[in-house]
């Protein structure tokens, strides 16, 4: 900063500490509740340290099970379902916005521009919006309770085929004369050349695309009904049911703690990316 | 902007936006067209009778009190949680844009809400809150406040704003940082020297410059609490007590899956659709402006 002034950098750092404190204590308090007995977290007040119940009560979720007046379905099997459909959108979106860019910025053909604003108007119709005709679309393909059904529908994305075309017509075009000169059809200059430039958008988007497809729940919520099928961001809302004494919350909250740790991974460990990948795509 | 050089190819560009088309045709065009084709029908809850009724759906929509109050409830809930997600965010911007040691912990260590799933984001603080067993709401009844949210249609407010503003505080916060970093340091050494004061620099130099991103973050928040705040919601109060926390979308979804009256349903989806639109155009024009200052 411009000129030292003791008091205003303490408060700077204060105020930050307090922000951070403020920001993770419900998590330090699922953490908490996550390792002591059902019957410790429904004290009032709940006890604060954490407990001695911490391998327990994560087995015990994660194999299912347990007594709880909800969803009693194991975490493993949910962390799983999360986690095969969270790749399968991240990659299934990545793939096929590649393709399309590709095909809009290095072919000219009928209707590319209709194709173009068709991917963009897309950006208008969220789920939320047409949740009803959707779920009977894919009910009517017998997708309910599949991979496919979880997935497929989420998979096209107007936000990454825009990236890709921003980034696309900024590649030289002596590049492509290069490879044509070399004899390079257009499919080995996508792979050998268009692809691996595009890595760092392609990490970029990874981060936000997983995180968009891990936290996914209105569309789990409509399309599966059979605890096989739950991923854990709505098998978790499952496992809560009537009262407040009725269900295992020390259970609920180890699932909660699970169900955090893979995204905030993801945002942490690639930072660089995470940060990236939020402003290209809002652009 | 185009490419003077391209391929040449009949098939090839048709084999590639096949897949895109393909799920965007099916999962998105055809879905939008039924919900507008719903929303001008009525039909039974069992589906044996469907009729066209014209403007119907959208008149009961237009006469229903508790979905103009809905309205109501959705416009309150988002402008909390923009507001107090943004004041709260830029707050912590500004001093993690001044100190030197340690900024990256710092940031580090608030961003990551942001990849807590929204329904997590409810069920953690559901839990806090709970009235019988939850640790705040005990907190809040030793200094007198008697915290029940599901009777107290205020209070339930607060906790979905709270778990609301809570997850997107980081997103805010990243782009206030991008905001201030962006605004050149001569300016405001420029100022220190004229013997303006840390505050006052504030108002004048940092605030004003950073207008662009303050009203793209507003327009990125109203979209974030229209729409992606389904899942806190469900997750916590399920628009409970009453209907004092039930937004446009969630009713949406509670009128067409609980109550099955699909034409009401789709007559809100077309509502929506139209308020998305407006929405994106604000964006876009907010945007480009970001980009140009």
């Amino acid at each position: 900063m411009v000129e030292r002034r003791p008091t205003l950098g303490i408060l700077a750092h204060v105020i930050l500490i307090l922000g951070v404190l403020v920001v993770a204590l419900p998590v330090y308090i699922t953490f908490v509740a996550s390792t002591h007995t059902a019957q410790e977290v429904v004290q009032r007040p709940m006890p604060m340290l954490p407990g001695a119940h911490f391998i327990e009560n994560y087995t015990a979720a994660l194999q299912g099970g347990s007594h709880g007046a909800g969803s009693t379905a194991a975490v493993g099997r949910m962390m799983f379902v999360s986690l095969v459909s969270a790749l399968i959108i991240t990659f299934g979106k990545i793939a096929i916005s590649l393709l399309s860019a590709f095909a809009i910025v290095y072919f000219r053909f009928r209707f590319r521009m209709f194709f173009f604003w068709a991917i963009f108007v897309t950006l208008m119709l969220p789920v939320e919006v047409r949740i009803g005709p959707t779920y009977k679309v894919v009910s009517d393909l017998g997708m309910l309770n599949s991979f496919a059904g979880l997935t497929i529908p989420l998979i096209a994305s107007a936000t990454a085929t825009f990236l890709f075309r921003q980034f696309f017509l900024t590649v030289p075009e002596e590049l492509v004369e290069a490879a044509r000169i070399d004899g390079a059809g257009p499919m080995r200059f996508f792979k050998d050349i268009l692809v691996p430039l595009s890595a760092t958008s392609i990490a970029a988007l990874f981060v936000i695309q997983f995180i968009y497809g891990w936290n996914q729940y209105l569309w789990p919520l409509l399309v599966t009904t059979n605890e096989d099928m739950y991923p854990v961001v709505y098998g978790i809302k499952r496992m809560i049911a009537g009262g407040d004494s009725q269900n295992e919350w020390n259970l609920v909250m180890a699932t909660a703690m699970l169900a955090m740790i893979p995204p905030a991974l993801v945002v942490m460990l690639m930072q660089k990316w995470f940060v990236k990948g939020l402003v290209d795509t809002e652009k | 902007m185009e490419k003077r050089v391209v391929f040449r190819s009949g098939w090839l560009p048709w084999a590639l936006l096949a897949p895109q088309a393909i799920v965007i045709a099916v999962f998105f065009f055809w879905p939008a067209g039924q919900a507008l084709v719903q929303s001008l029908q009525q039909s039974d809850a069992f589906g044996t009778s469907v009729n066209w009724v014209g403007l119907e759906n959208f008149q009961n929509l237009w006469n229903d009190e508790t979905y103009l109050a809905s309205f109501k409830t959705t416009a309150v809930f988002s402008i909390l949680v923009a507001v107090c997600g943004i004041s709260l965010a830029l707050l912590l911007a500004v001093f993690a844009d001044r100190v030197v040691r340690g900024a990256t912990v710092y940031k580090t260590l608030l961003i990551w809400p942001y990849a807590v799933a929204p329904a997590v984001a409810g069920v953690l603080w559901l839990f806090m809150f709970s009235p019988s067993i939850g640790i705040v709401a005990y907190g809040l009844e030793a200094i007198g406040v008697d915290w029940n949210h599901l009777l107290n249609g205020g209070q339930a407010m607060t906790l979905v704003v709270a778990a609301a503003v809570w997850k997107q505080i980081s997103y805010n916060f990243l782009f206030f940082l991008a905001g201030l970093a962006s605004i050149p340091k001569s300016l405001i050494e420029a100022a220190a020297i004229d013997g303006a004061r840390p505050w006052r620099r504030f108002w004048t130099i940092q605030f004003p410059l950073l207008t662009p991103t303050t009203f793209f973050l507003l327009v990125i928040n109203m979209v974030y609490a229209f729409f992606d705040t389904f899942a806190i919601i469900d997750a916590s109060t399920q628009g409970g007590p009453g209907k004092e926390t039930s937004i446009l979308v969630y009713r949406v979804y509670y009128d067409g899956f609980k109550a099955l009256d699909l034409g009401g349903s789709a007559a809100q989806s077309v509502v929506l659709m139209v308020i998305v639109v407006v929405l994106t155009v604000l964006q876009f024009k907010f945007v480009e402006k970001k980009v140009n200052y």
